[in-house]
């Protein structure tokens, strides 16, 4: 049994009035997919906005690789081995898709910021991009406008990002979003082809996407987590059905 | 648009090729402008091509972090002015080497853009134009204040620089050309930052920072570098201004100013880099022509901006891009 | 440094701040509601006092020519609107600050062209026009009150009606969060045109006001709006708390600064240093204050309530 590779302990988010986060805990292992699912509004992408950096939690500790990142900024998170990506999708338009990987590569490159080496045409850059490409299936669309690719494409796109960053652990949040059946099963191979190698934590709404691919499930219900475990024990669980029968009741 | 979908990287060759010939071709017909003195140009032809130099280089400058960087900056003749007053006060204090002078005017650029670039890259949008606005008015009051050194009167410069002894600025053409080379020189090297790994961090980071923080760069910082070398550059200008006008003024540092080199930059095409030296040249000899015309210029000039803004897309370089047919 | 002299300036600063505010305050509710940069608002203020010339020199009388330059100010606001400003609102902040230039240019060479690059002034009303005693020998303005008291009034009324009035609940809501405000079915529209109009009739209403103090002439209304910015800036854009607080820490510490600056240095250094670098620092000052607020506080003072 390994040491976990993010673990939420006591996670706490409110806005005025409304706790979107109630005191979460979860543990991510490394090689897991983890889903997290719940109704409308529970605060799923809320938490994924904690757990990358982007919103700063009012209480609780969130651990990744051993360390307490809570201080720590998105930036310093991804630097440290944690990427995700987001719900609506988030690449930069006016570049190619390989530059849009590229860049995740150079973040982790010894100069990331030279000023005068020539980013377009550095192998040492593109190599691993490319290959972070043609793992999502996007090497004939390299070239190509971010802004310009399909939605499915898109969300291939945002992955292979991740990628790029070499991550220990991938906030998934909702990648299946707005995708249609054909791409959406090939996003879904996609996921359980990188299975074992990277820790997953996957937002999503899709429950046959989630049931195929989760090794555990979380439920989260008003900013809590009302059942954890193996995907079977979460599906008979009774009050997860009430949650869910409440929400479409 | 066509079918195809739009080619974001040309690839080496083609779009390099294409990416090149422009600026070569105006960096061609700028070496020899002075020779149109022969087919009937008048002598102060070269006097202005040389000042529309002088403000290709800040408008160039200004490019690299309003057309690459996306941060509008509307107080950047405070770097025009801080170059032309720090060479303007070392030559009145009997230092006109130019080897003396430069190191002051870079060093001063730098430092005051670090400390107001670190302030103002706290604030996002709105909030920053103001910011850069109210900096650029602080140090056009800091020049009025200095009355040892003409204060709003301005001070008249009664030498030139010199190189190790050399005469650069005697002459009309050695003027030009000297000032020539230097934005040849500037424009390769902002160029090259542009397509470096640093570029491409600012350049993601003006569509989606968001993205570029989250996949681990600091924003920020990359911004600041950006506003610092802007501002070095552009304190290179004035260093070049004060030389050529041989008078230095707070008018120099006024906000109109910032406004004129803003437009400069957007008129040839914002981010381009080649298109900020066109729209500055462009722009300083319509006003010339126009200021002979009539004295309330500006009349003229006011709506015309208005008019430009509300009804073109990408500037000078972007109506060539597309009379040549091209994507 | 007497007392006296220190309860004079004191009184000015308050008299420069609430100018201030009332300019600032129409451009942070366009700011924030809008998120259109409007850098032709010093514009308005400038013609405020224009008008306030020409109509009190037609009418003979200061306070009908006060109501007719108001009027004709909203008016000339609306049509700059309908002819301008509309089209600019779903452009980037770079097409709105040019586009606002170039009608800066134009209209500060058109109010040359008509009335002149000779200063003018507009007479004190009688009813205004004498002292008021402070302390023994201690000389005030009446004017000068008069002018605290009505921009103070025009502060309550606009508490007034942006806390209390529908109106003004929609205006706090827009400040907040803009595209949620249209969500819900407010005709987004009208109510940019309402906060455009209420801004415009508050600068124009300061530059009328000032205009018997201050000299009317082309381009008073540039470094207004520059000070309008700082208020803006320090005070937290969006939020009129803010600006009228800002408004008046930035009209207390310009004036005493400029004031006093000198005498504080005399302390430290000799009389022709001290004038020198008085000169200097007290141009600068409320930048520098600028400058240390945002470092601590990037948001403004008093941020408007929900923006990030």
């Amino acid at each position: 049994m390994s040491e976990p590779v993010l673990v939420l302990d006591g996670l706490r988010k409110a806005f005025g009035a409304l706790k979107v986060t109630d005191g979460v805990d979860l543990a991510l292992r490394p090689g897991e997919l983890h889903a997290l699912i719940g109704p409308n509004g529970a605060g799923k992408t809320t938490l994924v906005h904690q757990i990358s950096g982007m919103l700063k939690p009012d209480a609780g500790t969130i651990r990744f690789r051993g360390q307490d990142v809570t201080g720590l900024d998105a930036k310093a998170r991804a630097r440290r081995g944690l990427a995700r990506t987001f719900q609506i999708t988030s690449t930069i338009a006016s570049l190619s898709a390989l530059e849009n990987v590229a860049l995740g590569v150079q973040a982790r490159a010894a100069h990331p910021l030279a000023l005068f080496r020539d980013a377009a045409s550095d192998e040492s850059l593109n190599r691993p991009a490319r290959e972070a490409l043609a793992a999502v299936g996007l090497a004939d669309r390299a070239h190509i406008a971010a802004g310009s690719l399909s939605h499915g494409e898109k969300r291939a796109l945002e992955l292979a990002m991740a990628l790029a960053l070499e991550p220990a652990a991938i906030l998934l949040d909702e990648p299946l979003a707005g995708v249609g059946k054909e791409e959406g099963e090939r996003l879904i191979a996609l996921l359980a082809s990188l299975k074992g190698r990277y820790a997953m934590l996957l937002v999503e709404h899709d429950m046959e996407a989630v049931f195929a691919l989760a090794d555990s499930v979380s439920v989260l219900v008003y900013g809590r987590v009302i059942a954890s475990g193996a995907p079977a024990a979460v599906r008979a669980d009774p009050a997860v059905r009430e949650a869910y029968l409440g929400e479409e009741g | 648009m066509s079918g195809a979908p739009a080619l974001a990287t040309e690839g080496r060759s083609g779009g390099e090729r294409r990416k090149l010939l422009l600026p070569a071709v105006i960096f061609l017909l700028l070496a020899l402008a002075p020779l149109a003195v022969h087919l009937g140009m008048p002598a102060s032809w070269l006097p202005l091509l040389t000042r529309a130099l002088i403000f290709a280089i800040a408008a160039l400058s200004l490019d690299l972090i309003l057309g690459v960087g996306g941060l509008v900056s509307f107080g950047h003749a405070a770097f025009l002015g801080i170059g032309a007053y720090a060479t303007g006060i070392m030559i009145t204090e009997g230092r006109s080497e130019t080897l003396l002078i430069l190191p002051v005017v870079l060093l001063a650029c730098a430092v005051f853009g670090a400390v107001t670039g670190a302030v103002c890259l706290r604030t996002r949008g709105v909030a920053f134009i103001m910011i850069t606005l109210a900096f650029g008015q602080m140090v056009y009051f800091l020049a009025q204040a200095l009355s040892a050194y003409g204060g709003d009167d301005g001070l008249t410069l009664y030498e030139r620089s010199t190189l190790l002894g050399i005469d650069l600025f005697a002459s009309r053409s050695s003027f030009f050309y000297t000032v020539l080379a230097s934005l040849a020189g500037c424009y390769l090297l902002v160029r090259a930052i542009v397509a470096s790994r640093f570029g491409r961090v600012l350049r993601a980071a003006r569509e989606n920072p968001t993205r570029v923080s989250v996949t681990g760069f600091d924003v920020d910082r990359v911004r600041l570098i950006a506003y610092v070398l802007s501002g070095m550059i552009a304190g290179l200008a004035g260093f070049f201004l004060a030389n050529h006008t041989e008078f230095v003024s707070p008018a120099f540092i006024s906000w109109q100013r910032s406004g004129e080199l803003i437009f400069m930059t957007v008129l040839g095409g914002v981010g381009s880099l080649h298109g900020a030296i066109i729209g500055a040249i462009a722009y300083l000899i319509a006003e010339d022509a126009l200021s002979h015309l009539t004295e309330h210029w500006r009349v003229i000039f006011g709506p015309q901006i208005v008019l430009f803004v509300l009804f073109t897309r990408g500037g000078i370089v972007g109506m060539l891009k597309r009379a040549g047919g091209g994507r | 440094m007497t007392t006296g002299l220190l309860l004079v300036q004191i009184l000015n600063g308050l008299q420069l701040g609430i100018l201030l505010f009332l300019v600032a305050a129409g451009l942070t509710l366009v700011f924030g509601v809008m998120d259109f940069i409007n850098l032709a608002h010093g514009v308005q203020y400038m013609l405020g006092a224009y008008l306030a010339v020409t109509f009190v020199s037609l009418t003979g009388s200061f306070a009908l020519g006060l109501v007719l330059a108001l009027a004709a100010a909203l008016v000339f606001g609306l049509v700059l609107e309908f002819l301008v400003f509309r089209h600019l609102y779903d452009r980037d902040h770079l097409d709105q600050v040019l586009a606002t230039f170039g009608l800066i240019l134009l209209l500060n060479q058109g109010v040359k062209m008509i009335w002149g690059a000779a200063p003018l002034s507009v007479p004190i009303p009688e009813l205004l026009s004498g002292n008021v005693r402070l302390l023994d020998g201690i000389l005030y303005p009446t004017y000068r009150f008069a002018l605290i008291g009505a921009g103070l009034a025009v502060a309550g009324l606009l508490w007034f009606v942006v806390e209390r009035t529908r109106t003004g609940m929609l205006l706090r809501a827009g400040a907040s969060n803009a595209p949620m405000v249209s969500a819900l079915g407010v005709d987004i529209r009208r109510l940019f045109m309402v906060v455009f109009a209420f801004g415009t009739m508050l600068a124009g209403f300061a530059g009328a006001m000032a205009a018997p103090i201050l000299s009317v002439e082309p381009g008073m209304g540039d470094t207004v709006l520059i000070l309008a910015f700082v208020v803006i800036v320090i005070g937290g854009i969006g939020s009129i708390r803010g600006a009228f607080v800002a408004a008046l820490i930035v009209g207390l510490v310009d004036t005493l600064g400029r004031s006093f600056m000198n005498d504080l240095l005399r302390f430290f250094m000799s009389a022709p240093s001290a004038r020198a670098t008085g000169a200097a620092l007290s141009s600068m000052l409320i930048y520098l204050l600028m400058a240390v607020v945002l470092f601590l506080r990037p948001d403004g003072l008093l941020p408007a309530r929900g923006r990030s």
